[in-house]
């Protein structure tokens, strides 16, 4: 018995120093994860609380995104507004972020999904729980979610990519899609709007899609996806990007190969990411919209959603301050505006 | 006992050194062969199904692909050789490629040779650490490492943030670095190949680097043998902390953007590099050349598999066969050498 009781005693401080050490590392880590808090979160009753779930923290285009939802958030009259999300841009990732909101009885998620499906049941227990689901930038399967405020109207973006590629390649020749993951809702809409225009506008006959490659939003896979086409296609005479990291990469590997100047680059690209790329000529013209304005729409929109203004059904009319009045269309869909072009002469303009 | 063993070390070292030659020989001819056969079959069948493939921009992306991860592999070949491992070098790498990113931005005109001596001096602390954490708290590395990958990663997403750097921030002759050819070598490959030059010669012939062998091979009698295990340890962490932060500030010069998330996931690459290049996980035999190889064979086919169009998926189910295959030759090429020193010393006797 007293060798006994010696043992356990040294065991149970262990174990006590054990959970010491974990809770001590615990209370360190969420006191870390609420520094992105901007307001207070579990506020009183009636106070409207909204949080964002990015496809990915530490990107850029996010960053500019979820600017602007905070400023709508707070312009909307949220009391509560946070931002949460995932490292890395994998299909299941947001599902645990989405489980501890709801368990925090956020009253809004604004969500751009990874998978459109993969994060269904997640949400589905969200809203059992009361909460309302805004998505953005990347749709959910329509049945998981209330509204879902698109950038711009899916089929202008790939109208807008398949016109510039033809006037830089001279209206023929062959022509590569390279891509962000394979299963990204919004790239494979706009890929798919590309192909049907490319099939049917008869200006594009002389065009052929040779490839679609996927680079994951990786700086270092988009790059070598690009080397790899021009190996595998010489005669490629240009390559869309519809997704920034994509563009960029593409951009830096041709600038600083013997294509540069031969093979054109198009496809959706932040302003400051591309502008070294656009004064040495290495890309003539690309697209997108203000991201900020997208966060922004979505705020508000699910302040209505909240409040009770709308349902999400075609037709309802909601605020979206200095945004104006913004109309659901069918399915749910919000649009934001209309795509920008930016060139030598215009991306001095914006900073974003 | 005392007297039994100074006798043999006596007369021994004529006979040591040439069995080494011998052992070393047999090394080469197990290890290194196979993966550098591969390599020509790979290029040679390439280059008939696409000759774009050696182009001079196509030779010039190979070594350009292959230069990071050589430098990588040679260091971690280095961690290995000891009966360790290294996974934190693509956090490592992140947190140095970011650093080099803001260097250039926060000190505008900074001498280039400076930011190529911060980054190893940042790897080298990293490298440190780990090093230490492994040699004093005697936990094996594969745990260690696998703790400061996230706590090195995470620093670096707290640090950064949504900040990138990219090209376009830093300037023209650094970027230069990576593109600028002498003889159809890229600038950042012959930093590569000085790497793997310098790294062979002080691991095939001088003390420590033979020590690092020795006490991969079995540290209980490393250390009984008065090998300063610790500090040989500590130095092979170091080094490939080193080499890390030299591959961070090229990655940097290479590519385009440098941000939170820069080499995540790189350490498999890596390890695969050195292990099909002949460097025994367990740990005492294989060479940094072998590792520099390795890291070739991997790059060059991902790149000759996008130039056949080939499916993405089958390129990681070769680099999976090639992992096994290296690993069946190590265990053929170790029966062979225990039953040769089974025979040599039973004649000895």
């Amino acid at each position: 018995m007293e060798f006994i009781r010696p043992t356990t005693g040294r065991r149970t401080r262990r174990l006590f120093a054990f959970a010491a050490v974990a809770a001590s590392v615990a209370l360190v880590a969420s006191g870390c994860a609420s520094g992105s808090d901007v307001g207070t979160g579990a506020g009183a009753e009636g106070d409207l609380s909204v949080t964002f779930i990015p496809k990915q923290l530490n990107n850029p285009y996010t960053d500019v995104v979820l600017g602007g939802g905070q400023d709508g958030a707070t312009a909307a009259g949220f009391t509560g507004i946070e931002v949460v999300g995932p490292l890395e841009a994998s299909a299941s990732s947001q599902v645990s972020f989405i489980n501890a909101e709801t368990q925090a009885g956020t009253s809004v998620i604004v969500i751009a999904a990874n998978d459109p499906d993969a994060v269904g049941p997640a949400l589905e227990e969200a809203r059992a729980a009361g909460a309302k689901i805004v998505a953005f930038d990347s749709d959910t399967n329509p049945k998981y979610r209330d509204v879902f405020i698109s950038q711009v109207v899916a089929k202008d973006v790939a109208l807008i990519q398949v016109k510039l590629i033809a006037e830089q390649i001279g209206g023929s020749g062959e022509i590569a899609i390279l891509s962000a993951t394979a299963n990204a809702t919004n790239q494979n809409e706009w890929i798919k709007f590309i192909e049907e225009e490319l099939a049917s506008n008869p200006d594009y006959t002389d065009i052929t899609l040779v490839a679609k490659v996927y680079g994951d939003d990786d700086d270092t896979k988009s790059f070598q996806e690009a080397q790899g086409l021009l190996q595998a296609y010489p005669n490629l005479k240009g390559i869309i990007s519809p997704t920034t990291v994509g563009i960029a990469a593409t951009a830096r590997y041709l600038s600083t190969s013997d294509y540069k100047g031969k093979v054109a680059l198009t496809g959706l690209g932040l302003p400051n990411e591309m502008r070294p790329f656009v004064k040495d000529g290495t890309v003539t013209a690309f697209a997108l919209w203000d991201p900020a304005q997208l966060g922004y729409v979505a705020a508000f929109a699910g302040k209505a959603l909240a409040d009770g203004t709308i349902t999400g059904a075609k037709g309802d009319k909601f605020d979206a301050g200095d945004m104006g009045e913004r109309e659901v269309g069918a399915d749910g869909l919000v649009i934001v505006g209309p795509p920008t072009t930016f060139n030598a002469d215009n991306i001095d303009d914006y900073d974003f | 006992m005392t007297l039994t063993s100074p006798a043999p070390s006596q007369e021994t070292p004529p006979k040591t050194a040439r069995r080494a030659t011998r052992d070393f020989a047999s090394v080469l001819r197990w290890r290194e062969i196979p993966v550098t056969i591969a390599l020509i079959v790979l290029v040679g069948l390439t280059y008939l199904a696409n000759p774009l493939f050696l182009s001079q921009q196509g030779v010039k992306d190979l070594l350009l692909n292959a230069t990071i991860v050589i430098i990588l592999a040679v260091g971690q070949a280095m961690v290995i050789i000891t009966r360790n491992v290294d996974l934190s070098i693509g956090s490592i790498l992140g947190i140095v490629a970011f650093s080099t990113g803001t260097l250039f931005v926060a000190v505008p005109g900074i001498p280039i040779v400076l930011v190529f001596l911060t980054g190893m001096a940042l790897g080298a602390l990293l490298g440190a650490v780990n090093g230490l954490l492994v040699t004093i708290a005697k936990v094996p590395s594969l745990v260690i490492t696998l703790g400061t990958l996230y706590i090195y990663r995470g620093l670096n997403n707290a640090w950064a943030g949504g900040t990138q750097y990219f090209a376009g921030d830093r300037p023209d002759n650094f970027g230069a670095l990576s593109v600028d050819t002498i003889a159809g070598f890229p600038l950042i490959t012959l930093i590569a190949i000085v790497v793997v030059v310098i790294v062979a010669i002080f691991m095939a012939s001088t003390r420590p680097g033979r020590d690092l062998y020795a006490i991969g091979s079995d540290p209980e009698a490393a250390k009984l043998f008065g090998i300063p295990v610790t500090r040989r340890v500590l130095l092979a962490f170091l080094s490939n902390g080193i080499l890390a932060g030299l591959a961070g500030v090229l990655y940097a010069s290479r590519f385009n953007s440098v941000g939170a998330t820069t080499g995540t996931g790189l350490e498999f690459d890596i390890v695969a590099a050195a292990v099909v290049g002949g460097v025994a996980i367990f740990g005492g035999s294989g060479t940094v050349a072998g590792a520099a190889i390795g890291a070739l064979l991997l790059t060059t086919i991902t790149s000759a598999l996008t130039a056949i169009r080939v499916d993405k998926f089958w390129q990681q189910a070769i680099v999976g066969l090639l992992i096994l295959a290296a690993i069946i030759i190590d265990r053929v090429a170790r029966i062979r050498t225990q039953k040769k020193l089974r025979l040599s010393e039973a004649r000895d006797v």
